[in-house]
């Protein structure tokens, strides 16, 4: 965790400025760490590449990824067909394309609600310790004894079925996840001679935590974050997988596993490629996500 | 240290109970009304209403929670909404194939993960590490479900080496004793049921031992690493010591305690991939029992099982946890 607190944000108009600044620079030369480490950088690419497709994806497929043909059912990979056809005769590469933006949205904004939960709980924690703090890190550490994904399928059972709900469902199972790490992130910071000089000045509370000390903490954070993408994609799989998250005839790379699972005897192919897609986007996350923990950590630079 | 331990134990009394609660929360909140869903769309409203009474739903959701504490103390985690079994009973048939299942995924991951973090890290920087980070991250990144299925279609489908699902090949159940197959296979010299168990469980194993052989892979590696920076090493090589010794008596040693932690901590999470792995493999475990219960909603075994799980998983770590104290003397029991 890197904090070079300066004390010469003192006088009101230019500390924030100078924050800013520092900031900027910080991200620079992540930035710096992060292009010299090829991984990472064959991550990111993965990663824009994905983002592309998730966008185009329209463009991009070759057939309607909804509209079968029931005479060319369970089809092996041909040239008109490069992966094959599924079991109710529809392509599965228009299938895998369609399919890449519900898990990056999922992932993406299931991270982002677990995030913004976690962070608003952590910083209050860790801000105002003492019995807020013990009533907030108690209700994480139930949630925690939870194994996440059961908790998050013991959820769509109750919640119903589809994309909303997942996104419920994952996020909020790894809430306590966020709030721990923020907590102990402000925890390091929160005795610092910025963050007294910022109460002395007459701040309020939010604008201290939020503007003053989260900013400074943000490196766990996002590191987190990153690879806490890849786990939610990986579990939007698993409820799809179990049939539970997003309901057909949507195509999602979980689900297509999940009914394709009955004719993989016949056609191994139909449950392969799917598999290989969820791999590879879980790959690039995890990638990026330990490329920025090397770039972010002071202590692994060599 | 009995003190430490008696003292962990009642901590973990709250969290369970707040567990109970959290369950029982999301499974009463926010479910569809179990009556309509056990007597269809089409029953008649008198009928739906006197089911409800007869489940206690009428009741304040305090009370509802209280009678299923009640039970749930002692032992009781009431019954399936539509086979009316006992779920206590139930999990508990289930349990030894859990398990087992658990433990060989674990054994198979310690052995892979320890093996290649150790080759990683002595060869470091070579073609070797390079491989084994490779493939340690190919194993955190794949679903192992989808892995199950490959295994399945390359193993089973393809070489015909290995059964497709199942615990044991139907008619060679061994003795019940103690609904371990292994163990009760070899206390009655059943060895062709010792011999269809193991080849059952191998891929299921693999498959759910995937992820947490890659996690230990990593863990032991930059374990390995730090160890071989210390000083007492340098001295170790100074001394003119083999290289097999400085590796094994002397790095993997010092290196133990975390590569155990990440171990015990995996074994815990392997309770949550064994319902995905369970599923794939028709392994006959709680978390089929899980998955089961969820697609019919079957709101009372769901429960019973997520507290079960989150039982087990709990008690899992704080093992870990005493473990841990146990094996590095710097831990403050307090």
């Amino acid at each position: 965790m890197e904090n070079n607190p300066e004390i010469n944000n003192l006088h009101l108009p230019d500390e924030i400025e100078v924050e800013l600044e520092q900031a900027e620079s910080r991200f620079k030369s992540m930035w710096y760490v992060l292009k010299a480490n090829k991984a990472a950088m064959v991550g990111l690419v993965i990663i824009t590449l994905l983002l592309f497709i998730a966008f185009f994806g329209k463009l991009l497929m070759p057939y309607n990824p909804y509209v079968g043909d029931l005479s060319k059912s369970l089809q092996a990979p041909s040239a008109a067909h490069l992966l094959g056809m599924d079991e109710q005769g529809r392509d599965i590469l228009s299938r895998i394309i369609d399919g890449t933006k519900v898990s990056l949205r999922v992932g993406i904004i299931a991270v982002a609600f677990a995030l913004s939960i976690g962070t608003f709980f952590g910083s209050i924690a860790a801000y105002y310790s003492g019995k807020v703090d013990m009533i907030i890190m108690r209700f994480m550490d139930i949630l925690l004894a939870i194994p996440s994904l059961l908790l998050a399928i013991a959820f769509m059972t109750a919640l119903g079925r589809g994309i909303d709900k997942a996104i419920i469902a994952i996020g909020f199972v790894t809430i306590p996840e966020y709030a721990r790490i923020v907590r102990a992130s402000i925890l390091s910071v929160k005795e610092s001679e910025f963050v007294q000089a910022a109460k002395v000045i007459g701040n309020r509370d939010s604008v201290i935590i939020f503007k003053h000390i989260l900013p400074n903490v943000l490196s766990p954070i996002i590191v987190r974050a990153t690879l806490g993408i890849s786990s939610a994609i990986l579990d939007t799989a698993a409820l799809g997988f179990l049939g539970l998250g997003v309901q057909p005839p949507y195509a999602e790379w979980g689900s297509m596993l999940g009914s394709g699972r009955g004719y993989f005897f016949n056609a191994p192919y139909i449950v392969l490629f799917p598999g290989i897609a969820i791999t590879i986007t879980v790959l690039a996350f995890n990638l990026l996500g330990d490329g920025l923990r090397d770039a972010l950590d002071p202590k692994l630079r060599k | 240290m009995l003190k430490y331990i008696v003292k962990r134990l009642l901590l973990l009394i709250p969290v369970l109970i707040g567990v109970s609660i959290v369950v029982f929360i999301v499974m009463h909140v926010f479910t569809s009304d179990p009556a309509t869903l056990v007597l269809g769309q089409h029953a008649k409203a008198n009928e739906i209403s006197a089911l409800r009474q007869q489940l206690g739903l009428n009741d304040p959701i305090y009370v509802q929670y209280w009678n299923f504490f009640k039970h749930a103390i002692h032992g009781d985690l009431g019954q399936s909404l539509f086979t009316k079994t006992s779920v206590t009973k139930e999990l508990l048939t289930r349990f030894p194939a859990t398990i087992e299942l658990a433990f060989a995924a674990i054994i198979l991951a310690s052995i892979f993960g320890i093996g290649i973090g150790i080759l990683s890290a002595v060869k470091k920087n070579t073609i070797f590490d390079y491989a084994g980070m490779v493939t340690a991250l190919i194993g955190v990144s794949m679903p192992i479900f989808w892995l199950g299925l490959v295994l399945i279609v390359i193993f089973s489908l393809g070489l015909h080496w290995l059964p497709v699902a199942g615990r044991i090949s139907i008619g060679m159940e061994p003795t019940h004793i103690t609904g371990f197959y292994f163990i009760d296979s070899l206390i009655t010299g059943n060895f062709e049921a010792f011999q269809s168990s193991l080849s059952h469980i191998i891929l299921p194993a693999v498959a759910l031992g995937s992820y947490s052989s890659a996690i230990i892979a990593r863990m032991t590696r930059s374990t390995m690493l730090d160890v071989v920076g210390q000083d007492y090493i340098r001295t170790a090589r100074a001394k003119g010591l083999h290289e097999k010794s400085i590796i094994f008596r002397h790095s993997l040693r010092n290196a133990t305690i975390p590569i155990v932690t990440v171990i015990g901590l995996q074994l815990g999470s392997l309770l949550g991939g064994a319902v995905l792995t369970e599923t794939v493999f028709s392994w006959p475990g709680i978390g089929n029992y899980t998955v089961d219960a969820i697609l019919k909603s079957d709101y009372p075994v769901v429960q019973g099982a997520v507290l079960f799980i989150a039982t087990i998983f709990v008690l899992v770590n704080l093992f870990v946890d005493i473990l841990y104290a146990f094996l590095d003397p710097r831990i403050k029991y307090s």
